[in-house]
């Protein structure tokens, strides 16, 4: 039997085609970058600070050096003279940062030496032989003391310790001129309003977790001035440019892998300290080195994300229109700014106009350097923290005019037909369509009965709230002129002998399935089976090009990348198969991929098998007159614009009155991210993301003592939600395509960790709303809540 | 995350885990279940150098009843202790404590011993023991040695056992109306508050109590304000009365970020009522 002869192959866009990454991955046989082990192969540890600020004042290494099977003992110092700063990816004025710090060290858990040894264990204990003496610095905590004058300071030429501050209003950015209009209306607005809230609210720091940490191995070859780098990152093309930068190598001298990576949440797509260091090392010592993070580590040293302090004043009338915004944020990005740091608090006051029509928006946000471990990225990145401050207030104006906390909404939301919208702060959403995500989200939670069930279990003098939010986030990260690694994605598809298929993109999975999602587009693509594609991916080796997976672009532009990689391959089979069929005078463009064949459309009869014409394609006898044998196609991507996803999410909690513990009864998502792939990925990435979120309302926090000292440096402490702590999620959508690629598909990573935050804190503080309380700061620590219920108010 | 070296034994019997107590001096630590000492020893908060592992030993295992005596052995893990039905027959809260301990893996390998032990100020079945009056047996190079309970926990991690000496089992009389109410520290499972009640129950009215609060203070102990305003109370209607003083009597409470001074003896009184109605509620 030939394929040609074979069963209709059913199309699978839109299925809920299992996850083909699973069984190797559940099965313990995928590879991450701790099962590499090459030979003759080095670890490394580190000396790590124990204060938060302090100038270095001597550091011995003599008894770590002198110990049996260490290799190296080397200072930030001494690494300085062959690692330079580490490069940023942002515009904006950043202080030198060494990988291994060189003169002070400004955060608990920062690298001032590194051990090479023959084993783990030689180089952990020679790393806590080191004697490191510092002359030790008041240690920056609060960002708001920290701009005071008196603060002591982290880097020179920082003034209050500021490391970015920015300032538009008014009715937006002047695009000519780039300075804020006048923004007398901000002020008029709030002159004029019937009901204006102010709050002061804190988007509390969080640690990213992810279930692999980070760890590296670099392999550089003398004589081959090679360097290959395997890393549990997001971006192996950005490390690539990176490391090489660093090296002072060509990128044709530097390949990087990304094997199969545990999880990212945003914290990998930072370049770290460690993974220059590992590679500068294996060029010294000249042999493979490697370092796994361990807990403790991750805990210190792997970016934490969010932190944003935001004083936020909502104005509106009392029919509950939105009259203006004002946000004065103050981020806590920690020590130093690495890859993002800088760029994801803009993102916030980008993102606050949310779906809302807010005639005069003022903007101030101001970053602040302290003694902690940097920010960058977090599942979110920047929309969680502007969508949180945005839809709490507005939750606050409903209480205050005593409205639906959805009719506010449907009041003030953008008009379907006034998409693409061009906000406030300079962005335009490429499409939307917000009342019907509303309506079903009411409906599928059935909100009437959610609000008369609240108030019967408060008749019997339980304390129960309902809460719901609407975000619009920004998926999709490109286009080039925003994303300082470039914006468009890389893929290649190559049509291999026998009919086979092998894809290559330059989108780096991490957890988010594209192994199955690329799959399915090119079997509908070529009407080919799901088994005959293979999906390649994070390795420079093999990809030739590629930004990486971050902001949820994998799909909206990796997708699209693939799908015209796909097209041009398809094109050049199509020609192969028309060369084929001389005797019928056929033209490529009357054919189609159907069911394994190439035919013409509406004719199998007049078909050839898309094996047979790969065969040909490679034993093209005759070759056809201006063409080249072989089938094998690229394409980059590069988008005109972001997408804009958006959603409802709606919540139940009920809080001990004794303890103060608060219980997630129900939680209801109605997202849009456009079109898609397979809703079985989707949901499970809706999945992910409002246990992240709702573990930031509820349960997660980074916190310093005013030494600086980490106090949730371990599980023990840090409070991750667990699958008993959540209900059943009640998953919905509404579908409206970008215009923005082929695929009509928006992005969906995200999206669960921006809806389900506001949502759950609106619905506690509903819940505690008869006792006075107007807002409530995250975590929902229980202590909190108690002392709520007990003293009424705000916390 | 990494320990600093260390020798590791498997002792084949309690004789031999004695003699190597001995022969160790300071340097050796038992090594039960390893779920409070090993994470200590990545932290490299503890680091003995030599492990003699008691985990499997024949001679500190079982749980038996004899005469409405019940003995557990110290290698028993939390998760048999939930699963045995001599206990959830004649002991509940035992069974359901252990139950209740931080996650399977935890009750898979926590031993009652190593828990009793190692004394973390959170831990639950101090509590238990202490309000069961259970006999802590303790075997030396002198001989055996037998401390009561309450006797037993001393202070934050420390207990009345000499370096040598090995804890074998606990025995306490079988009680049905006993309970354990805990609030969990988030992060972690251990107790933030956890609260052990005994009652002798005549009809409704209790004819006396006994007591127990863990994770409020540095360790396991009575409240013993609590048991005298038992004696005598009409239950379970009188518990809420008899528990409400029960935080203000602990001279020492702990703090930290999950749990103020105040909020742990608000809750000393809470979780003493749970206990107790739900103590009350078993016949
Ligand atoms: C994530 C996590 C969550 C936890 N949650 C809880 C919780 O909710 N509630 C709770 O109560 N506990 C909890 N625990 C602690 C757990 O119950 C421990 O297993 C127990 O406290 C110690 O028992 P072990 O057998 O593991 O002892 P080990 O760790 O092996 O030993 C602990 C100490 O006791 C000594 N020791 C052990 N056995 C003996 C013996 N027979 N005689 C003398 N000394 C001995 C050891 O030398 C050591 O000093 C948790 C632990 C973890 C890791």
């Amino acid at each position: 039997m030939t394929i040609a002869d074979g069963p209709a192959l059913p199309k699978l866009i839109g299925e809920r085609v299992k996850r083909r990454e699973d069984p190797r991955l559940i099965q313990g046989q995928a590879t991450y970058v701790d099962d590499i082990k090459l030979p003759g192969m080095l670890h490394l540890a580190f000396k790590r600070s124990d204060i938060a600020h302090g100038v270095i004042r001597s550091i011995d290494t003599s008894a770590a050096a002198a110990m049996e099977g260490v290799e190296l003992v080397i200072t930030g110092a001494e690494l300085a003279e062959h690692l330079g700063p580490m490069p940023i990816g942002t515009p904006f004025p950043a202080p030198d940062h060494f990988s291994v710090a060189t003169d002070k060290v400004r955060y608990v858990g920062e690298p001032v030496a590194v051990v090479v040894a023959e084993d783990r264990y030689i180089a952990r204990d020679a790393a806590d032989a080191i004697e490191v003496e510092y002359d030790e610095l008041p240690a920056v905590v609060d960002p708001e003391a920290a701009m005071e004058a008196d603060s002591a300071t982290l880097h020179e030429g920082f003034e209050r310790n500021i490391a970015v501050e920015s300032y538009w209003g008014g009715t937006g950015v002047n695009p000519e001129t780039a300075q804020p209009e006048d923004d007398s209306a901000v002020d008029a607005a709030f002159a004029e309003a019937d009901v204006v809230v102010s709050q002061r609210m804190l988007n509390q720091r969080l640690a990213p977790n992810a279930m692999e940490p980070r760890g590296v191995v670099a392999q550089y070859e003398p004589g081959r001035e090679y360097l290959t780098v395997w890393s549990a990152t997001q971006n192996p093309h950005i490390l690539r440019t990176l490391v090489a930068a660093m090296m002072g190598l060509g990128e044709h001298q530097v390949r990087a892998v990304a094997p199969e990576v545990g999880g990212g949440f945003g914290c990998k797509i930072n370049i770290y300290g460690e993974e220059y260091v590992a590679a500068a090392l294996s060029r010294l010592v000249k042999a493979p080195v490697k370092w796994i993070e361990d807990r403790t580590e991750a805990f210190l040293t792997t970016t934490h994300g969010r932190d944003l302090l935001g004083y936020i004043d909502l104005a509106a009338k009392s029919d509950g229109t939105i009259t203006g915004l004002k946000a004065r944020i103050i981020a806590d990005i920690g020590a130093y700014e690495v890859l993002l740091t800088a760029m994801i608090p803009t993102l916030t006051g980008l993102m606050m106009n949310g779906v809302y029509r807010l005639p005069v928006v003022r903007h101030e946000l101001t970053e602040v350097f302290t003694n902690k471990t940097p920010t960058d990225a977090y599942r979110g990145a920047g929309r969680p923290e502007g969508l949180y401050f945005l839809e709490r207030a507005v939750d606050m104006v409903a209480r205050e005019l005593d409205m639906d906390p959805a009719e506010i909404r449907r009041k003030n939301f953008v008009p379907a037909d006034e998409f693409p919208f061009a906000t406030q702060s300079g962005l335009v959403y490429d499409s939307g369509n917000y009342e019907p995500c509303l309506d079903k989200a009411l409906e599928v939670a059935d909100w009437q009965g959610l609000l008369a069930e609240r108030d019967a279990a408060r008749a019997e003098g339980r304390i129960v709230g309902v809460g719901l939010s609407f975000y619009v986030e920004v998926c999709g990260l490109g286009p080039s002129a925003v994303v300082p690694t470039g914006g468009w994605e890389h893929s290649g598809v190559t049509v291999e002998r026998g009919g086979k298929v092998t894809a290559t993109t330059g989108a780096s999975p991490h957890g988010q399935g594209n192994e199955t999602t690329f799959a399915q587009m090119l079997a509908d693509h070529f009407s080919i089976p799901l088994e005959d594609i293979t999906i390649l991916h994070g390795d420079t080796g093999v990809v030739k090009q590629g930004i990486g997976t971050f902001g949820s672009r994998s799909q909206a532009v990796g997708g699209a990348a693939l799908i015209s990689a796909a097209g041009k391959a398809g094109d050049k089979m199509k020609q192969f198969a028309a060369a084929l069929m001389t005797d019928q005078e056929v033209s490529p463009e009357d054919l189609v991929f159907e069911d394994g064949r190439i035919q013409v459309e509406g004719a199998p009869e007049v078909s050839k098998t898309f094996a047979e014409v790969a065969d040909y394609a490679y034993v093209p006898v005759p070759l056809p007159p201006g063409m080249e044998p072989g089938v094998s196609e690229e394409a980059f991507f590069e988008p005109e614009n972001n997408t804009y996803p958006f959603g409802c999410h709606i919540s139940m909690v009920e809080v001990d009155r004794d303890t103060g513990e608060t219980k997630l009864l129900k939680l209801i998502a109605v997202d849009d991210c456009g079109n898609v792939i397979n809703p079985l990925i989707v949901d499970g990435q809706v999945h992910g993301g409002l246990a992240q979120g709702i573990g930031q309302a509820m349960f997660e926090e980074v916190v310093y003592d005013e030494d600086g000292q980490p106090v949730t440096a371990s599980f023990m402490d840090y409070v991750m939600p667990r699958a008993a702590d959540l209900p059943v999620f009640e998953l919905d959508r509404t579908v409206t395509p970008t215009p923005i690629n082929p695929l009509g598909a928006k992005g969906v990573g995200e999206a669960g960790t921006i809806g389900s935050t506001p949502c759950v804190v609106n619905a506690a503080v509903d819940a505690l709303a008869p006792f006075g309380v107007t807002h409530i700061e995250m975590p929902l620590r229980p202590e909190r809540m108690w002392r709520l219920i007990n003293e009424g108010g705000q916390s | 995350m990494i320990p600093t070296a260390f020798e590791y034994r498997r002792a084949g019997s309690v004789a031999e885990a004695l003699s190597l107590l001995q022969e160790g001096g300071p340097e050796a630590k038992l090594l039960a279940g390893g779920h409070s000492l090993i994470p200590m020893m990545k932290q490299r908060l503890a680091e003995p150098g030599l492990l003699i592992d008691i985990g499997g030993l024949d001679e500190l295992r079982g749980i038996q009843e004899d005469g409405g005596e019940i003995a557990i052995g110290a290698a028993m893990t939390h998760a048999e202790i939930a699963a045995s039905d001599l206990l959830r027959a004649q002991a509940p809260i035992v069974a359901e404590t252990a139950a209740n301990i931080g996650d399977a893996q935890v009750r898979n390998r926590g031993t009652i011993g190593g828990s009793l032990a190692h004394a973390d100020p959170g831990a639950d079945l101090p509590a238990v023991m202490v309000a069961l009056d259970a006999t802590i047996a303790l075997l030396g190079p002198n001989g055996e040695r037998k401390v009561q309970a309450e006797d037993f926990f001393q202070d934050i991690l420390t207990v009345d056992l000499a370096e040598d000496e090995i804890v074998t089992g606990v025995c306490f009389q079988a009680c049905r109306s006993a309970a354990y109410a805990k609030l969990e520290q988030r992060a972690s499972k251990f107790a933030l508050v956890g609260v052990a009640a005994a009652l002798s129950l005549d009809g409704g009215t209790c004819s006396s109590a006994r007591v127990a609060v863990t994770g409020a203070s540095s360790h396991a102990q009575r409240l013993s304000g609590v048991e005298g305003a038992l004696a005598g109370a009409s239950l379970p209607d009188g518990a809420a009365s008899a528990a409400s003083g029960a935080g203000d009597a602990l001279d020492f409470v702990n703090e930290d970020l999950h749990g103020s001074e105040e909020y742990r003896r608000a809750m000393t009184a809470v979780f003493a009522r749970r206990a107790i109605e739900a103590a009350a509620g078993r016949s």
